[in-house]
């Protein structure tokens, strides 16, 4: 096994992996980064993100409006103090992201444009047609190009942390090309590794987003907090689980039942204007439309499709010129995908899981509680999403948190005495026995499809739009059990070239120790807030739960959860109002 | 629907197997899948073996390029129903080593990909506090379509230069640094000009034009060649003709 060593190495390597491996270039030059990603940079899935991001820009509007629609979005449960510094930092961030070259859609006077985005008071989300995430990911990546520091490991699949004597001293990854393990040494460690959307079986995630970075902090000990909060998306194809997005609805796309009938107005967020009002009907947040669409359905007003019941995203009246110059991709998506042209017909779309709110224990400069390991993007929780992620304000993130916790790593890395290679290497060895393991076992019980299929099957039954206690508790007894079985899951591949069968065994076990996270978490928090509803306990309850909850890992049993404050500083708890009260 | 589909895919293990060879296998139709859908079906219920890059299914994260019957498709773009006559024949991009299967080396890409300098050069360094740069919707236009490119790689698999020469900087990287070129906020012209006017730039493209219409996103790196071409060539006069011209 070889070892190298580095000043700072990075985990994943899309939007907020490679902000923060340019911003601790820019801190200083002579810092060496490694940047390990288990896919080549443009591949990573910042490049699916669609709609835009959200910075305050235009003269009519403020920091303050800014603040206060994240922190009402989020339902409270988002820190006030990250908050603050997100709003602060989101218009220079997107701005150097102007200077780096971002393509973002401009008006005729050659300013950027924004579009409303749902929960938003004033329209603020920067946008590139409907492509903003693929822009913003190329964009950085092309930049990252410039700085001879960064030395990039392309698929690389970290397996492990290193942890010595309470520090994280870098991590042990397999060289995908060859199938050789590599431990690299490093001062700090940035973990970017994205969410952890395909614990379950309808999601917009791409393959790759299986958790990883989330359960290596966990398995060393850091809690993955607020895992309970998953984001539904409301509007994804029937089937694929593709992504129409939300800036669909901005542009003033409508939302219409079986009947034709828009029925969000019977969901506290009239009026129905005829075209979309700012925090109103379509414009509404995330998960108040997701839990529409369970009630639609509750009371047969879906239409059916091969692939499950669905409501109509109605684009038609936008017309084909503004569909093609601000919704190109979801139009060629719609017609590849779903067979429906939407200059001519309403898109079938149904609510599809797509963030998580949730990930590895933060604070606001991206640091967790385990010396030496820094966390952000989507992975991480610092929280400004809360229990709901405002559409637009994730891409955001990854900018002011990427460079925040690259900063920070920075700093760390030159402040900390050097880490001695020995441990490194005994730990190396250790990682190496597991995956021999892997290769000389021969059980021939249990399949990664199958234990995957099983996992799909309980995530979604217990942890779905809305929730109950009696399914969370056999959801965590289902994962408890498949957790067993893993360890009797069968390597089909024994080679060591691209071996894409090891690579999908390791994710099967970070995607089920995740999921427990997210199963048990729900299940003690016997509160509706946000994306997290409980059908036994349909209130919100700001006396025992306006929490983070924090959950730790154990080997062989499940999570303990616990709980810690949340930061309040200037918006105390009240109710969430959308529609025409919201004006 | 009970039909089933016969995938012809190109397998090679180098561990194991002294030279690529197909083999063969079979899938259930259904009318709305795609390709990828087929080999994830392969992949999770008859052979766990068989390795490909795919990540995102909606075309856009570039993974999944491959030989479908010879024409290089994204795997997920490519609708089963869409080659409903005969087998389906699956092969790795042509142009590129095969690492194993369907998955192809891309160093050389990578590095035409960082020798063409794709990020805005400016004299001066701005910062975010001298906010943001002026550009209209048509001085956008001008290099907008060259930003869609995906770094799929089905137009190195599509240029028959791309097959003669594997120095050629090729299709994807030439359309991306005229994209930087065009962009109003650059000033890295000459710099990129070493590599992209250079014998292994875009003097090497012949114009077959197959680069655009492999490409799934409709970037034309064919016309951006072209067009380089004729800027390369203005430049070069302007330098050596004009009165006062820089040498």
């Amino acid at each position: 096994m070889d070892l190298i060593s580095t000043d700072i190495a990075i985990i994943g390597a899309g939007g907020a992996g490679l902000r923060a491996a340019i911003a601790v270039a820019e801190a200083d030059p002579s810092l060496r980064v490694c940047l390990i990603s288990k896919v080549y940079p443009m591949r990573s899935h910042t490049v699916a993100a669609e709609g835009g991001a959200a910075g305050v820009i235009k003269d009519n509007d403020s920091l303050d409006y800014h603040f206060h629609d994240t922190v009402a979005g989020g339902d409270w449960l988002c820190d006030q103090d990250a908050v603050d510094l997100f709003v602060n930092m989101a218009p220079r961030e997107l701005l150097q992201m102007e200077h780096w070259g971002c393509p973002w859609s401009r008006e005729a006077s050659g300013k950027v444009a924004v579009r409303p985005f749902g929960g938003m008071k004033i329209e603020r989300t920067w946008y590139a047609a409907d492509q903003s995430g693929f822009h913003m990911l190329h964009t950085l990546f092309q930049t990252s190009l410039k700085y001879p520091s960064i030395q990039r490991f392309d698929e690389f699949y970290s397996t492990d942390l290193l942890v010595e004597d309470g520090r994280c001293t870098g991590t042990v990854a397999i060289e995908m090309r060859s199938g050789r393990l590599l431990a690299i040494q490093a001062q700090a460690l940035i973990i970017a590794t994205g969410g952890c959307g395909r614990i379950f079986p309808f999601t917009t995630n791409g393959a790759i987003k299986t958790g990883d970075g989330m359960a290596m902090a966990y398995r060393a000990g850091v809690p993955l907090k607020d895992m309970e909060f998953i984001q539904y998306h409301p509007t994804g194809l029937p089937g694929t689980g593709i992504l129409m997005t939300e800036g669909s609805r901005g542009e003033g796309g409508l939302l219409r039942n079986k009947d034709g009938y828009r029925y969000l107005q019977d969901y506290n967020l009239g009026p129905p204007d005829p075209w979309p009002r700012l925090k109103a009907m379509e414009l509404g947040p995330r998960d108040r439309l997701s839990q529409a669409f369970w009630h639609e359905q509750k009371k047969g007003r879906t239409i059916s499709t091969p692939h499950g019941d669905a409501v109509l995203l109605d684009l038609r009246h936008l017309g084909e010129k503004k569909i093609n110059e601000r919704l190109p991709m979801v139009r060629e998506l719609a017609q590849s995908y779903a067979g429906v042209d939407p200059v001519h017909e309403p898109i079938p779309v149904r609510p599809v899981v797509h963030y998580t709110m949730g990930g590895i224990h933060t604070d606001i400069d991206g640091a967790t509680p385990l010396p030496g390991l820094f966390a952000a993007g989507e992975c991480a929780c610092v929280s400004i999403n809360g229990a709901n992620r405002l559409g637009s304000n994730s891409l955001t993130e990854l900018l002011v948190f990427g460079a925040r916790a690259g900063r920070s790593a920075a700093a760390f890395a030159k402040a900390s005495p050097a880490v001695s290679t020995s441990a490194a290497r005994e730990r190396a060895e250790a990682v190496q026995k597991r995956i021999r393991d892997l290769f000389v076992r021969n059980s021939e019980i249990e399949t990664v499809s199958g234990l995957r299929k099983t996992m799909h099957d309980t995530i979604e039954s217990g942890a779905g739009i809305y929730r109950s206690e009696a399914l969370l508790q056999e959801t965590g007894r289902v994962l408890a059990d498949l957790r067993r079985r893993y360890d009797k899951v069968q390597l089909q591949d024994r080679s060591n070239v691209f071996n894409t069968d090891l690579i999908q065994v390791l994710e099967l076990g970070c995607m089920l120790d995740v999921a427990e996270a997210i199963a048990h978490s729900a299940a003690r928090r016997k509160e509706s807030r946000g994306s997290h509803q409980r059908l036994d306990h349909p209130e919100r309850d700001d006396h025992n739960y306006l929490k983070h909850s924090l959950a730790t890992y154990h080997a062989s049993e499940p999570p303990t959860i616990s709980y810690c404050d949340v930061v309040i500083t200037r918006s105390k708890p009240a109710e969430r109002v959308y529609g025409g009260a919201a004006a | 629907m009970s039909e089933d589909v016969t995938l012809e895919i190109l397998r090679y293990r180098p561990e194991l197997d002294s030279q690529p060879h197909f083999q063969t296998y079979t899938i259930p139709y259904h009318d709305d899948w795609v390709v990828l859908d087929g080999l994830n079906y392969i992949k999770d219920h008859v052979d766990g073996t068989l390795s490909y890059r795919w990540s995102c299914h909606m075309a856009i994260c570039g993974s999944c390029g491959m030989m479908i019957n010879g024409e290089a498709k994204l795997a997920c773009h490519a609708f089963l129903r869409d080659y409903r006559h005969g087998v389906i024949r699956i092969e790795p991009l042509d142009h590129f080593p095969i690492e194993r299967d369907l998955v192809i080396v891309m160093d050389s890409f990578m590095e035409k990909l960082s020798s063409v300098k794709p990020y805005v050069i400016t004299q001066e360094n701005k910062a975010p506090s001298d906010g943001e740069n002026l550009q209209t919707p048509l001085q956008l236009m001008a290099f907008k379509q060259y930003t869609l490119c995906i770094n799929c790689l089905l137009c190195y698999a599509a240029c028959p230069q791309c097959g003669l020469n594997e120095k050629f900087v090729g299709p994807a990287a030439l359309a991306l640094a005229h994209r930087y070129n065009l962009d109003s906020r650059d000033e890295g012209n000459e710099q990129r000009a070493d590599v992209v006017a250079s014998n292994e730039g875009i003097w090497e493209c012949t114009f077959v034009g197959a680069c655009s219409e492999v490409c799934p996103k409709h970037v034309d790196p064919a016309a951006a060649i072209q067009q380089t071409k004729i800027s390369a060539s203005l430049d070069w006069f302007k330098a050596r003709l004009l009165p006062g011209a820089r040498r």
